[in-house]
């Protein structure tokens, strides 16, 4: 039986279910000191001055350090989408000059145990100017760091894209629709916060951080490349992690920090921060303004689309340089034809928390703009908002499609899609006429409830390629080793399936290691649904060829052509003799290694697509919107293990309806963040989940990897904004109403009031 | 911060020996003082329940509770929950049920749903739902982890595991 396709429970589980996972707050190491981050207590000012002698004298302390201590780290560069002109707005380890936003790191203090670090940070004092912050990224332009530079302005970048003749799309159009669309300030927002221990062996010369996550091989690059280290001096070490959601994983300053002062303090440093920390110091995502106007003929037909958006970047731009931006730009046409398209996407700095990443970045914002044009085309020409979007999806047999633009380098193609198919079948599993009428019988009684659909199209298995290892051990376990990460999604039961499926050893047999900078030369690790794409194509490579080196070395030993052996079971049997050979005794007795290697490479990205569809209930008293239903259909193209995907699909509807109706960091006019505990930014519980139901199609293998496989990691998110607003709309009977996420009981008592 | 008291806690019934400050919180007590790092800390401020335990059989956010304060009392962690290598029904639960994506959230709804049910082996699904919000998680959507915990429920009120604490 195929391992591929069937929901085998996780490899992973036992150790998370015993209390044996080892997170990062779990590593420890003898004599080490622990560091503690003195943050900036506003949202934009001159340092004037750093006080630290009080803390320097408190017993237990070890050393203290402001920027000047560390005057030669360079600034954390950018990992991806690296455009002209970012490099000035880039953040250094400890603030110098400035601070840029509430939370900014301006000293690190490192002491013999955690109390007393904290002990000694509340001693330092920071003498800072305070000057007016912006934190409006739609309004003009201002200073960077006016007294240092005064010529740098908060906008670093434009990035434009455009197809299309939009003089022909807006001449003699039926109607013009212009609207400003707004998705608020939040982010993935782990459950374990973030961590790292760094170890010096002098011996050795090796640096070590455990904790690593998401990217270890490139942020081993990047601290070896900070710190004045050769690559092979640094070693990342990932364990388990508590979640990722984009945000994890990303070079932060404190990651760099425990690095150099184990380094230059010659004793280990571990540093935990707490969740305080994390809600203003890691990336924050989303929070963009999108000004649109389209030009559609009588039939609800997109002939041309201008956009006009701005993404607030918070107080510095990050390792992401410029990639939410960027993939907004170009995958807001979605799964529609939309002839003409221009794009300006204005990156802005603010002070507010650098932003980054978050589950389906780009998507799940200009899905919400998307899908409320649609939704706006219907509500003006009186159409059915299934029609509308009907007439403008991609049909079939124009797969694959070629967007002609670029995202993140590689042109934009969708490689193979049935729109029409999966919106259909939406519809019937919603028994959508059915629907219709008794939302009519609940009306009438004075409920309001309505339905909210979007469909969007993703992005996953971003290259540029992905490198596997395996091999056979004496105990007749597989070893397979990858430069993937995990961040808790499944990926070792996942990657034995996929191996599993060709040799036919039992997936208990078959162990993966991640995230071990020093167990394999290149990684790319987990981000953007690329693990099971890349990876998993390099596994199956992988297999194949051990396979095929299986034979090779099991025929003289059962003295057998090479056409005459098969792999059954884990097991080369001839088909003339019966005979039979078990992998590890192959290797033992041929003497050889029974190992092999698979290298995958990819273009270009695949584009896996769905719908959301939403069922809620207002109550119109209380402000409150209940989720009363809600569906995801998703094609994946081929699903390696369906619990697991339903497992990200759901997950992911979670954040997204947190995105949708709670979850926003939010502001006083002088900066200062108003969400810094779970107490006021909002998750759901599961009081607040509504049952999930998922669709899930294979209708559309990629034809770009062997699996025919695409990510599934971030559709469970991508639309979630824009059906519950879709629905919100209709069950106040107010179409066009909902234009801002999220939408809290306040903003909605505003809008109901208006 | 000097004066510090020494202490017994008795943890999955292993009395651990301990000198804490009076500030030290029994997280940080379980966590590092005695080595049983499966309670986790997600928030530090009692809303995100990773931390829970049961306390004399209570759930317990252990973020919330100084060391000295457990003292006397009988502590149990996620690491006191399978009988060697027998997993607690509701571990077999999440496992087959796929209720834990990263894990960290974890032994916090075990424990939760552990001290619920030993108080009341006959919640209702309801009941249950009600008992977890009261912890985050930020991967599963909480589906399979309701799911995971009602089937244990029907488990463990067939077959309830052994009470010898």
């Amino acid at each position: 039986m195929s391992a591929i396709g069937r929901s085998l429970k996780r490899l992973e589980d036992r150790p998370l279910l015993t209390g044996e996972g080892r997170f990062a707050a779990d590593n420890r190491a003898d004599g080490q000191v622990h560091m503690r981050i003195v943050r900036s207590p506003i949202a934009f000012g001159r340092i004037l001055a750093i006080e630290t002698e009080d803390a320097k004298s408190l017993p237990g302390v070890i050393a203290v350090w402001t920027a000047a201590d560390i005057a030669d780290l360079p600034p954390i560069d950018f990992r991806m989408t690296r455009i002209a002109g970012l490099e000035p707005y880039r953040q250094h380890v400890l603030a110098r000059d400035y601070v840029r936003y509430v939370g900014d790191p301006v000293v690190a203090v490192f002491a013999e145990d955690p109390y007393t670090a904290e002990d000694a940070a509340e001693l330092v004092f920071c003498d800072i100017e305070e000057e007016t912050p912006c934190l409006d990224a739609t309004a003009d332009p201002v200073g960077f760091m006016p007294e240092r530079d005064p010529a740098l302005l908060s906008e670093p970048a434009v990035i434009t894209k455009s197809y299309g003749d939009m003089e022909a799309a807006f001449a003699g159009a039926a109607a013009v629709i212009e609207m400003e669309l707004k998705v608020g300030r939040h982010t993935g927002v782990p459950l374990e916060a973030r961590g790292a221990l760094a170890v010096h062996d002098p011996e050795t010369g090796v640096l070590t951080m455990y904790g690593a996550a998401k990217v270890p091989h490139y942020n081993r690059d990047s601290i070896a490349r900070m710190l004045g280290l050769k690559p092979e001096q640094v070693r990342l070490s990932e364990g388990h992690v508590g979640g990722g959601f984009g945000i994890r994983g990303e070079l932060y300053p404190e990651d760099v920090l425990v690095c150099a002062a184990a380094h230059r303090l010659g004793v280990p440093v571990k540093w935990v921060e707490d969740r305080r920390e994390h809600l203003m110091a890691a990336n924050h995502s989303r929070d963009q303004v999108h000004r649109l106007k389209a030009a559609v003929d009588a039939n609800g037909f997109v002939r041309g689309l201008v956009d006009t958006f701005y993404t607030d970047q918070g107080g510095y731009v990050r390792t992401h340089g410029g990639t939410v931006s960027d993939l907004a730009a170009a995958l807001l046409p979605g799964p529609y034809l939309i002839p003409a398209y221009h794009v300006e996407g204005h990156i802005r700095l603010t002070n507010k928390t650098p932003s980054g990443t978050y589950r389906a970045p780009g998507r799940y914002e200009t899905t919400f703009v998307r899908e409320r044009l649609m939704d706006a085309i219907a509500a003006r020409l009186g159409l059915d908002p299934m029609e509308v979007r009907r007439v403008n999806l991609i049909p079939e047999d124009r797969m694959p499609f070629d967007r002609g633009i670029e995202a993140l380098g590689t042109h934009v193609l969708y490689d193979s899609g049935k729109y029409h198919d999966l919106l259909d079948r939406t519809l019937a599993r919603i028994g959508y006429p059915d629907l219709k009428a008794d939302f009519a019988r609940r009306r009438a009684t004075g409920e309001a409830v309505g339905l909210g659909i979007a469909f969007f199209v993703e992005k996953s298995g971003l290259g540029p390629h992905d490198l596997v290892t395996m091999s056979v051990q004496s105990d007749d376990t597989i070893e397979i080793i990858t430069g993937a990460a995990s961040v808790g999604q499944g990926i070792e039961t996942v990657m034995a399936q996929i191996c599993s499926d060709v040799l036919g050893v039992p997936i208990e047999r078959i162990r993966v290691i991640h995230g071990q900078t020093d167990r394999i030369s290149i990684g790319f690790g987990a981000f953007a649904s690329r693990v099971t794409v890349m990876t998993g194509s390099a596994v199956k490579m992988a297999s194949e060829a051990l396979k095929e080196k299986a034979i090779a070395l099991a025929a003289p030993l059962l003295q057998a052509d090479i056409g005459a052996l098969t792999l059954e079971m884990g097991r080369v049997v001839s088909r003339d003799s019966g005979a039979t050979i078990g992998l590890a005794e192959i290797a033992a007795q041929s003497g050889e290694d029974l190992d092999a290697e698979g290298l995958f490479r990819a273009d270009h990205m695949n584009y896996p697509y769905g719908i959301h569809v939403a069922q809620v209930r207002v109550d119109e008293a209380l402000c409150g919107i209940h989720v009363e239903r809600y569906l995801v259909a998703y094609d994946v193209g081929r699903a390696i293990n369906p619990m697991l995907i339903e497992g990200q699909i759901v997950g992911a509807a979670a954040q997204g309806i947190g995105g949708a109706l709670l979850e926003e960091f939010v502001y006083s006019e002088e900066g200062q963040p108003l969400a810094t505990s779970f107490a006021d930014y909002l998750m759901p519980t599961c009081h607040e989940m509504p049952p999930v139901e998922v669709l899930l199609r294979e209708d559309a293998p990629s034809p770009q990897n062997p699996l025919g496989v695409k990510g599934a990691g971030e559709g469970g998110i991508t639309a979630v904004g824009a059906a519950i607003a879709a629905a919100v709309d209709d069950a106040l009977g107010r179409p066009g109403l909902i234009t801002s996420l999220p939408i809290a009981p306040s903003r909605l008592h505003t809008l109901l009031r208006r | 911060m000097a004066n510090k008291h020494d202490i017994t806690l008795t943890v999955n019934g292993k009395d651990y020996s301990l000198t804490v400050e009076p500030r030290r919180t029994l997280a940080d007590a379980l966590r590092d003082d005695c080595g049983l790092t499966g309670t986790h800390l997600g928030c530090e401020h009692g809303v995100c329940g990773a931390c829970t335990v049961l306390v004399d059989d209570k759930p317990v956010r252990s973020c919330l509770m100084f060391a000295v304060q457990a003292e006397g009392r009988a502590v149990r962690t996620v690491e006191g929950l399978a009988k060697g290598d027998v997993l607690h029904p509701l571990q077999k639960a999440f496992w087959e049920n796929h209720g834990l994506q990263c894990g960290f959230c974890t032994p916090g709804f075990l424990m939760l749903a552990a001290g619920a049910l030993e108080a009341d082996p006959d919640l209702s699904e309801e009941e249950i739902r009600d008992i977890l919000s009261s912890n985050l998680c930020r991967c599963t959507g909480y589906q399979n982890i309701i799911k995971s915990v009602c089937l244990a429920a029907n488990e463990m009120r067939a077959c309830p595991p052994s009470a010898d604490r």
